[in-house]
C-alpha cells in the first residue's frame, strides 16, 4: 500500500476521539427538545463513561509513561503527549457537565422536583428530618478516621465518595488535623425530604446530610471545614487488552516502577479549604491537571437514581416495548419457521424473545441432540442460562463457552459458569490470550431426513436486559454451509484444529482482518476499472490503522464511503487528496447503537455482512470474532433499508467535520427523521399489518436530497 | 439413520469425523475434529511413543467419546496407521487406550490403510468409476510414503508404496535450507530417481490420462474438482514463489501444514510430468472417509456396483504375472478350489473373506518357481511375505503365505503351531486352506487341465469330485490319496475322484 495513506497526521488519537464521543452524549443532556429526565440520564451516562475512561485508558497511558514506553500511537503521539492533549479536554468536558447540571438541569427541575443542593438551604422541618435520618440510618455505618503522628493516612478506596475534614481539639489552638469519612455506598445517595410545597418531591444528597452532622463524628473536636472528595486509582491489575503485547512485556520488566494503586485523579469540591486540599494532594501524590475542582456534587452517576424516582413519567420518554418478529408471528414452531427462510432480527425494535425461545425450545425438544453457545456478558437472572442448564438436565449435550475475561464481569461470569457445570453442561473457557467476543448459538437436531443444524448469529451479547437498550442485529438460519462452519467454530474454541476451509464465516483473529481488507480492496479495484465502488459500514468504533489506510486508498480511487460510527473514530474526513469523499456520522440516541453491518457494492452484486467485530485492532487481532454474510435477497433489502434510514437520520446524527468536531445536521427545510424513532414506529406498524409478499415496507420515509456540497 | 464415527490416529494428528448415513441420501459428513499430536515424531526418532503422548491421546479420545455421545453415535471405528504400527510399544498403547477410554484401536497395515484410502477416493470422488475407464493413477501423498495405484479399464493394475513422503522430504531438505534458493529444484532431484524407477518397473509404456490426487490441503489450493496439467503447473509456479506463511495466508491453510505443501506439490508435479497425465482430479478424501464408506457399504447405506474384492484379486494377478505363473493352471485351480470351498462351506465354517484368501493363495501358489524350482515353497512364502497386496492385512498375507508353503511342503504341526503371532484360529485357517489347496493342486498335477469341468458334491463323509474328462487321470489318482487323507484329517470329509465314463 501507498505509504502516503499512513502518515500519522491523517489519524486522530483515539482518546481524543473518545472525548468527542462523550461530548456527543453530553449534548443529549443539553438538548432542550428531550424530556428532562432523559437529559438527567444522559448526564449520568457521561459521568460513568468518564470514570471508566480514567480507570482504563488514562491509567494505561500513565502506565506507559512510567514504563518509559516510547511507541507512538496511531496519530504519532507518545503517551505523555496524549496525556497533555486529553487532560485539558477532560477538564473542559467536566466543566461542561457541571454547567449543564447547574445552569440547565437544576433550573429546569425546579417546577417538578425540589433539589436541596446545600444542607444550609434546608427548612427547619427538613433539617430535623435529615438529622434524625442521620442518627438512625447513617451514623451507625460511618467509620470516621483521623490522621496524626501515630495514625498514618488511611487507605481511601477507589471511586468512593469521601468527606475530608480538618479538625482541631476543642478549646485548644493547636494545628488542625486531617480526618476523613467515607460516604457509605450501602445507603442511597438521594435522600427524600419532606417537601416544602405540597405534592412535590424534595431530595438532598447523602453527603450533604453527613456534612451537616459531621460534628457528631468528632466529639472532642471542632470541625474547621469539611468537603467531599473522590479519587480514582490505577488499581487494575490487568493491562488493557487494547494495548500491545510489547507494552505488557515492558511493564513486566519494569514491574517495580509501576505504582500500584497510584491515584490518577482527584476530584474535590470547588472552594475547598486550601489547607485541606494541600493535605489531599500531598497524601495522594497528585498535582496539576490530575486534580479536578468540581462545581457541584461529585460523581454525577446519582442522576441515574434520580431518573429512577417513581413518578415523573411525563418527563421521560415513554418506554418502548419491543415488537414481535413478523416472520415468527404465525409460527408456533421456531425450527419450522427457520426452515422456511432465514430470519433477520433487529433489536430492540423487535423482541429478543425469539433468541431466548430458540434455546428454550431446543432445551425441551426431544429431537435436539446438542446446544452450543458462546456467552460473553449475560444478564443477572438470565433465562438463557436457565434454559441451557435445563437442556443439560434433559440429557442434551450442552457446550457453553463462557468468556471470563469480559471486562468488569469476571466474578459474575465465574458464578454462573460453575452453575452450568453443575447442571452437566460442558463449559469451556475459550482460547488462551483471546477473548471470545463472537455471539453464536448452534442447535443440532436429529430430523427425519438427517442431522440439521440451526444457528443464531448476532452482533450483540446474549443478554435479554441489554437487548432492550442496545440496537443489535441477529440472523437465524439453518443453512448447511453456516451450520458446518458453526460446528467448526465450536470445535476450534474447544481447542481442536481449525477447519481446512470455511464456507461462509470469517473469524478473527486469523482471517477476519484480511477478509475486510480484501473486501475494501475489491471496491477499490471496481472503482479503478471505472465502475462504481461503494462501502457503507456501521460499527461502534473505528481505529484500525490498516483498515483506515485502505479506506483512504479506496476513497482516492473513487469509492463512495459512508461510515456510521457511534464512538471512537480515528479516521479523519475532509483531508484533501486523502479523504474528502468519506463521510462519518455518529448516532447517539436513546438506545445505544451497537450493531455492526457492512455493505459492499461489489460491482452491482452487493454483499452484506454482520458481525461482532468493530474495526479495531483488539477486535481483529486479539479476539475471537465472527463475520457472517446475509445472503437472502429479502434480508439484504431489509439491511439496506436499515442502513439507509440511519444515513438519512437528521435528528440524532452528528457528522464528523474536517476539524474533528461533530456537528448535527442543519434541519432547515427538512423533514425530521430520527432513525431510532422510525424503526420503533415501523416495527409497531409491521406487527399490525401482515406482510404482503414482495413488499416489505409498510410505509415509505420521505427522503430529502442533500446539497451536493 | 445411523451415525458413524471414524477415528484416525495418524502420524501427526488424531482426527474424528462423524458421518450421517441414510438409505436414500448416502453418507454425509457432519462433524470433523482434529487434534495435532505428533505420535510419528516419537516413533520415528525414539522407536516408541512416550507415556505423555499416550496420555494425551487418551484425553483426546475421551473427548471424542463425549462428542460421539452428543450425536448419539451408534457405531464407530478407530484405526491407527504407521506411527502406531511402527512403534515398539504398539500393543501396550492399544491396551492402555482400551482400558482408559474403552476405545479399541485397530492397527492397520499399510495395505489395509491404502485400501481404505482407495475406497474413500473411489466412493468419495464423483464419477470415479467413469474416470478409471481410461488409464488413471491415484496418488496419495502421506507424511512418510506415497502410494501410487494404476487403473485401466475399471481394473486396478498395480499399487505401489514408495517410501518418500512430504514430511520426510521436508526434513531432508530442511537441513540444507538456506544453502540454496531453489528449494523446489532440490526436492525434484531428491524424488526424481524414485519416480523414474517406478515408471520403469510398473508403468512401462502405459499412457496415463487421469491423475487423482488427494490429501494434505492440495484441494484447498485448487478449489476445483479437476484441472488440466497446464493449470496445475501454473499453480505450482505461483506457489513455489511463496513462503509457507504466504501460502497459509493466501490459501487459508493452517501454517504448520503450509510447509508440507511445497514438497507435496513438487511430488505431484514430477508425477504429472513423468506419467504424462492430462487431467488432474483433486480430492480431500482421507482414511476416515474410507472407514465410513466401508461401513456404509457393509450396512448397505450405499450401493456400489464396483466389487472391491476384484481389486484385491487384480493386484494378486499382477504379482502372479510378474513371476510368470501359469495363467491357465491358475484359472483351472481357482475353479476347482472355489468349487470345493463352496461345497464345504457348511462343514468348514469359513466365510466369504476366507474364500478371497483361498483365491489369492491359488493365484500366488506357484510364484516361488520364478526364483528356484527346487525350493519353490519357501520362495513363494518369502515373495508373498515381502509383497504388499492392497486390501489384505499382514496377518492375512501370512496365512496365505503359509497355505502356499504347506501346499507342497510337509505340514509340521508343531512348527506351525508354535510360530510366533499365530493364534489357534489362524492356525486352523491355514490348515483348512492348505487342505483345499492341496486337493485342488493334485487334480491338476500335470498342468493339463484335465479337471476342467468338474462337479463337486458333498455327501455325508465324502466329497465327490466328478469329472467328465476323457484324459487319462492315472497320475492324479495315484498322487491323490495323501492329499485326500490330509483333507479328511482337517474336515472329517474324504475327497473322492469320480470319472464319468463316456461310452
Amino acid at each position: 500500500m501507498d505509504a502516503i495513506f499512513e502518515k500519522p497526521e491523517y489519524y486522530r488519537n483515539r482518546e481524543d476521539s473518545w472525548i468527542s464521543f462523550d461530548e456527543r452524549v453530553l449534548s443529549e443532556a443539553r438538548d432542550k427538545n428531550l424530556p428532562l429526565f432523559e437529559r438527567l440520564k444522559f448526564l449520568s451516562i457521561t459521568a460513568s463513561n468518564l470514570d471508566e475512561f480514567f480507570m482504563i485508558r488514562v491509567a494505561s497511558l500513565k502506565d506507559m509513561v512510567h514504563a518509559g514506553y516510547t511507541k507512538k500511537d496511531i496519530a504519532g503521539l507518545s503517551a505523555q503527549e496524549q496525556l497533555d492533549l486529553i487532560l485539558p479536554r477532560l477538564h473542559d468536558l467536566v466543566n461542561l457537565q457541571y454547567s449543564t447540571y447547574n445552569r440547565s438541569l437544576l433550573p429546569a427541575l425546579k417546577p417538578w422536583l425540589e433539589v436541596v443542593t446545600k444542607h444550609e438551604q434546608m427548612s427547619r422541618e427538613q433539617a430535623e428530618y435529615a438529622d434524625s435520618y442521620f442518627e438512625e440510618n447513617i451514623y451507625p455505618v460511618l467509620t470516621p478516621m483521623a490522621m496524626d503522628s501515630s495514625r498514618p493516612f488511611p487507605l481511601i478506596r477507589n471511586k468512593t465518595l469521601n468527606i475530608g475534614a480538618l479538625i482541631s481539639k476543642k478549646g485548644k489552638k493547636s494545628d488542625a488535623e486531617f480526618a476523613t469519612v467515607q460516604v457509605p455506598s450501602v445507603l442511597p445517595r438521594l435522600i427524600e425530604l419532606p417537601a416544602s410545597e405540597k405534592g412535590k418531591k424534595c431530595v438532598i444528597l447523602l453527603e450533604e446530610v453527613i456534612e451537616r452532622n459531621i460534628g457528631k463524628l468528632f466529639l472532642n473536636y471542632d470541625v474547621v471545614c469539611a468537603h467531599p472528595y473522590r479519587i480514582m486509582r490505577n488499581a487494575d491489575l490487568t493491562i488493557d487488552e487494547d494495548e500491545a503485547a510489547d507494552l505488557l512485556k515492558e511493564i513486566q520488566k519494569q514491574l517495580k516502577k509501576r505504582q500500584w494503586g497510584e491515584v490518577i485523579r482527584l476530584e474535590v469540591e470547588e472552594g475547598i479549604n486550601k489547607q485541606l486540599l494541600k493535605i489531599l494532594k500531598k497524601e495522594f501524590a497528585i498535582k496539576g491537571d490530575d486534580v479536578f475542582l468540581i462545581n457541584g456534587p461529585l460523581d454525577l452517576t446519582f442522576l441515574m437514581k434520580m431518573y429512577g424516582l417513581p413518578g415523573f413519567e411525563n418527563l421521560k420518554v415513554q418506554g418502548y416495548t419491543p415488537c414481535p418478529v413478523p416472520a415468527l408471528m404465525d409460527e408456533t414452531d421456531i425450527f419450522a419457521a427457520i426452515r422456511k427462510s432465514d430470519i433477520l432480527l433487529h433489536h430492540p425494535y423487535m423482541t429478543f424473545d425469539p433468541v431466548v425461545d430458540f434455546v428454550k425450545t431446543a432445551s425441551k425438544d426431544p429431537n435436539v441432540l446438542a446446544i452450543k453457545q458462546t456467552l460473553y456478558r449475560v444478564s443477572g437472572n438470565s433465562p438463557i442460562i436457565a434454559a441451557l442448564a435445563q437442556a443439560a438436565e434433559n440429557g442434551k449435550q450442552v457446550s457453553v463457552l463462557v468468556e471470563l475475561k469480559a471486562r468488569f464481569d469476571e466474578e459474575n461470569n465465574i458464578v454462573w459458569a460453575k452453575m452450568l457445570e453443575k447442571a452437566g453442561c460442558h463449559v469451556i473457557y475459550g482460547l488462551v490470550g483471546l477473548k471470545t467476543h463472537s455471539k453464536i448459538t448452534l442447535v443440532v437436531r436429529r430430523e427425519e431426513d438427517g442431522i440439521r443444524r440451526y444457528v443464531h448469529l448476532g452482533t450483540g451479547n446474549y443478554n435479554d436486559s441489554t437487548a432492550k437498550l442496545y440496537t443489535d442485529c441477529g440472523l437465524l438460519t439453518c443453512s448447511e454451509a453456516i451450520g458446518e462452519d458453526a460446528t467448526a467454530v465450536f470445535n476450534m474454541l474447544s481447542g481442536y484444529s481449525e477447519p481446512k476451509k470455511w464456507n461462509k464465516l470469517s473469524l478473527a483473529p486469523l482471517w477476519l482482518r484480511d477478509r475486510f481488507l480484501r473486501l475494501i480492496e475489491r471496491e477499490t479495484e471496481h472503482a479503478r476499472k471505472g465502475g462504481e465502488g461503494h462501502i457503507i459500514a456501521k460499527m461502534n468504533s473505528l481505529c484500525d490503522k490498516e483498515i483506515i489506510a485502505k479506506l483512504y486508498e479506496a476513497s482516492q480511487a473513487g469509492v463512495k464511503i459512508e461510515l456510521i460510527v457511534r464512538g471512537i473514530c480515528c479516521l479523519k474526513t475532509g483531508i484533501p487528496g486523502i479523504s474528502e469523499s468519506i463521510s462519518v456520522r455518529s448516532i447517539v440516541g436513546n438506545f445505544l447503537e451497537h450493531a455492526r453491518i457492512f455493505y459492499f457494492h461489489n460491482g452491482g452484486k452487493p454483499e452484506y455482512y454482520m458481525g461482532s467485530a468493530d474495526w479495531m485492532p483488539r477486535n481483529l487481532d486479539k479476539r475471537v470474532e465472527i463475520l457472517f454474510p446475509v445472503e437472502k435477497e429479502e434480508l439484504q433489502k431489509e439491511l439496506w433499508h436499515i442502513l439507509k434510514i440511519q444515513l438519512d437520520d437528521n435528528v440524532k446524527a452528528h457528522v464528523l467535520q474536517p476539524d474533528g468536531s461533530y456537528e448535527k445536521i442543519d434541519k432547515r427545510g427538512k423533514t425530521l427523521l430520527c432513525a431510532q424513532d422510525y424503526f420503533c414506529e415501523e416495527a409497531r406498524e409491521r406487527t399490525q399489518k401482515p406482510l404482503e409478499s414482495g413488499n416489505h415496507r409498510v410505509f415509505i420515509p420521505e427522503y430529502h436530497v442533500e446539497d451536493e456540497n | 439413520m445411523t451415525l458413524f464415527a471414524a477415528i484416525d490416529v495418524g502420524s501427526y494428528e488424531v482426527e474424528m469425523k462423524i458421518f450421517e448415513m441414510l438409505p436414500h441420501k448416502g453418507v454425509r459428513r457432519i462433524d470433523y475434529v482434529s487434534h495435532r499430536i505428533e505420535l510419528g515424531a516419537d516413533t520415528y526418532t525414539e522407536g516408541k511413543i512416550s507415556i505423555e503422548k499416550i496420555d494425551e491421546l487418551c484425553r483426546v479420545l475421551k473427548d471424542f467419546q463425549r462428542i460421539m455421545a452428543g450425536y448419539q453415535v451408534e457405531s464407530w471405528r478407530a484405526c491407527a496407521t504407521s506411527a502406531v504400527r511402527e512403534a515398539q510399544n504398539k500393543l501396550q498403547l492399544v491396551e492402555h487406550v482400551k482400558r482408559t477410554t474403552g476405545i479399541e484401536i485397530e492397527n492397520l497395515d499399510n495395505s489395509e490403510q491404502r485400501f481404505l484410502d482407495y475406497k474413500s477416493v473411489a466412493l468419495g470422488v464423483r464419477d470415479f468409476f467413469k474416470i478409471i475407464q481410461e488409464s488413471t493413477a491415484i496418488v496419495d501423498v502421506g507424511s512418510g510414503s506415497i502410494q501410487i495405484s494404476l487403473f485401466d479399464k475399471d481394473k486396478l493394475v498395480t499399487t505401489q508404496n514408495i517410501r518418500i513422503g512430504n514430511l520426510r522430504i521436508r526434513e531432508k531438505v530442511a537441513d540444507l535450507a538456506g544453502k540454496t534458493l531453489h528449494m523446489e529444484a532440490m526436492v525434484e532431484e531428491l524424488i526424481s530417481n524414485e519416480i523414474i524407477s517406478f515408471k520403469k518397473m510398473y508403468l512401462k509404456d502405459r499412457q496415463i490420462r487421469h491423475l487423482v490426487v488427494g490429501g494434505d490441503y492440495v484441494s484447498d489450493l485448487l478449489e476445483k474438482e479437476s484441472v488440466s496439467s497446464e493449470e496445475f503447473k501454473a499453480l505450482f509456479m505461483k506457489v513455489i514463489e511463496c513462503s509457507p506463511e504466504e501460502i497459509a495466508r493466501e490459501y487459508g491453510i493452517p501454517s504448520e501444514s503450509a510447509s508440507l505443501i511445497l514438497p507435496s506439490l513438487t511430488l505431484y508435479k514430477r508425477l504429472i510430468e513423468e506419467l504424462g497425465a492430462e487431467t488432474i482430479w483433486v480430492t480431500d478424501m482421507a482414511l476416515s472417509d474410507g472407514m465410513a464408506y466401508d461401513f456404509a457399504q457393509k450396512k448397505k447405506y450405499i450401493r456400489v456396483e464396483h466389487d472391491f474384492n476384484d481389486d484385491i484379486i487384480a493386484a494378486a494377478r499382477v504379482i502372479a504375472k510378474r513371476y510368470q505363473c501359469s495363467k491357465v493352471h491358475i484359472k483351472n485351480l481357482e475353479n476347482i478350489a472355489l468349487s470345493i470351498f463352496d461345497k464345504m462351506k457348511k462343514v468348514s465354517g469359513m466365510n466369504q473373506r476366507h474364500r478371497l484368501l483361498l483365491q489369492i493363495a491359488v493365484i500366488l501358489h506357484g510364484c516361488g518357481k520364478y526364483i528356484n524350482l527346487s525350493n519353490a515353497a519357501d520362495c513363494s512364502y518369502n515373495i508373498i511375505m515381502s509383497t504388499e497386496i492392497i486390501g489384505l492385512s499382514l496377518k492375512e498375507r501370512r496365512i496365505i503365505a503359509n497355505a502356499v508353503k504347506y501346499n507342497t511342503q510337509e505340514f509340521h504341526y508343531e512348527d506351525a503351531a508354535s510360530r510366533l503371532g499365530m493364534s489357534p484360529d489362524d492356525y486352523l485357517l491355514i490348515l483348512k486352506l492348505t487342505a483345499i489347496l492341496r486337493v485342488s493342486n493334485a487334480l491338476d498335477r500335470s498342468h493339463k487341465q484335465k479337471f476342467e469341468n468338474i462337479k463337486v458334491q458333498q455327501k455325508e463323509h465324502e466329497l465327490i469330485i466328478s469329472t467328465d474328462t476323457r484324459e487319462d487321470i492315472t497320475l492324479e489318482k495315484g498322487l491323490f490319496p495323501p492329499k485326500a487323507e490330509f483333507f479328511e484329517d482337517v474336515f472329517h470329509v474324504r475327497p473322492v475322484i469320480h470319472q464319468k465314463k463316456h461310452f
